[in-house]
């Protein structure tokens, strides 16, 4: 069973961090409300990066998702003012995606638990190696000539097209 | 250490979580938001299957860094689009915009 120390306990703050801040954002009717949950299960999500030793991922959940993309969402709801407090907050059929989301879970629970795909997932004493890729050799993975250069260039042209294409999108055709 | 299920459990609530609020919400900016859990859950499996399988392999933290790229990406665009559509139709709920209806 479960030793309790630090990083068990860790694991449990940040899973609440986590599910409770990704209800926040489906529940909550101010959409402001909303981004800062969002913000909440993403911090979440950057604690479980440092428990499972990436401290690198981690650094990045919090300066490109809190840093960039929830500070980017909540602009959009200012800049959308009209529609941050809506008295419906969902669509007629929100049962059915109630449904669906929980079949899904259901679905994937039992795939997880039980040995479905084979037991890659789920066996319980796994040797884990203490042997961990250090930040230093996942720079040295994205820059040399043999292992990801060439993803890392075609990410950063996307990267600018996107830029581009979101000032053209945005942009006040009219002035 | 925490095994490996109670991760893939955890991600996969979010990730459920997050299909719920991609289908039900009428805000398209709800709905991206929605969409960002679940990227960032998946990036949660993503990582915890490199730590607990192949942790002196790069491959796993370099998929999940390129999920980064594409989630900034989608929401750069997105949020350009609903800002778009809202200048043009002073609504983001996804119903209004029917243009393409038959």
């Amino acid at each position: 069973m479960l030793e309790l120390n630090a990083a068990t306990i860790a694991f449990f703050i940040f899973s609440i961090f986590l599910v409770g801040g990704a209800l926040g954002v489906v529940t909550s009717s101010n959409l402001i409300h909303g981004a800062l949950y969002l913000i909440i299960s993403l911090f979440g999500g950057a604690g479980f990066f440092v428990l499972l030793s990436a401290p690198f991922m981690a650094a990045v959940q919090v300066l490109v998702y809190i840093g960039a993309i929830a500070v980017l969402i909540i602009f959009a709801v200012m800049l959308t003012r009209s529609m941050t407090r809506m008295t419906e907050v969902y669509n007629r059929q929100w049962w059915l995606s109630a449904l669906a989301g929980a079949l899904l879970l259901l679905m994937l629970v039992v795939g997880v638990i039980l040995p479905v795909w084979g037991n890659g997932g789920a066996r319980p004493n796994m040797p884990i190696s203490d042997i961990v890729a250090t930040t230093e050799a996942l720079g040295v993975a994205f820059v040399s000539g043999d292992q990801y250069v060439l993803p890392f260039e075609v990410a950063s042209l996307l990267l600018t097209g996107v830029m581009i294409g979101a000032i053209v999108l945005a942009r006040d055709t009219e002035s | 250490m925490v095994p490996l299920w109670m991760y893939l459990i955890v991600a996969a609530i979010v990730f459920c979580i997050g299909v719920y609020g991609v289908l039900s919400r009428r805000n398209a900016v709800a709905i991206l938001m929605s969409v960002e859990l679940m990227l960032s859950s998946v990036n949660i499996n993503l990582i915890a299957f490199w730590r607990y399988t192949a942790p002196e392999n790069m491959a796993g933290q370099v998929f999940a860094a390129f999920v980064f790229v594409i989630a900034a990406a989608e929401a750069a665009v997105g949020l350009a689009i609903i800002i778009s559509i809202y200048r043009n139709r002073r609504s983001v709920i996804v119903e209004d915009v029917n243009l393409l209806r038959g």
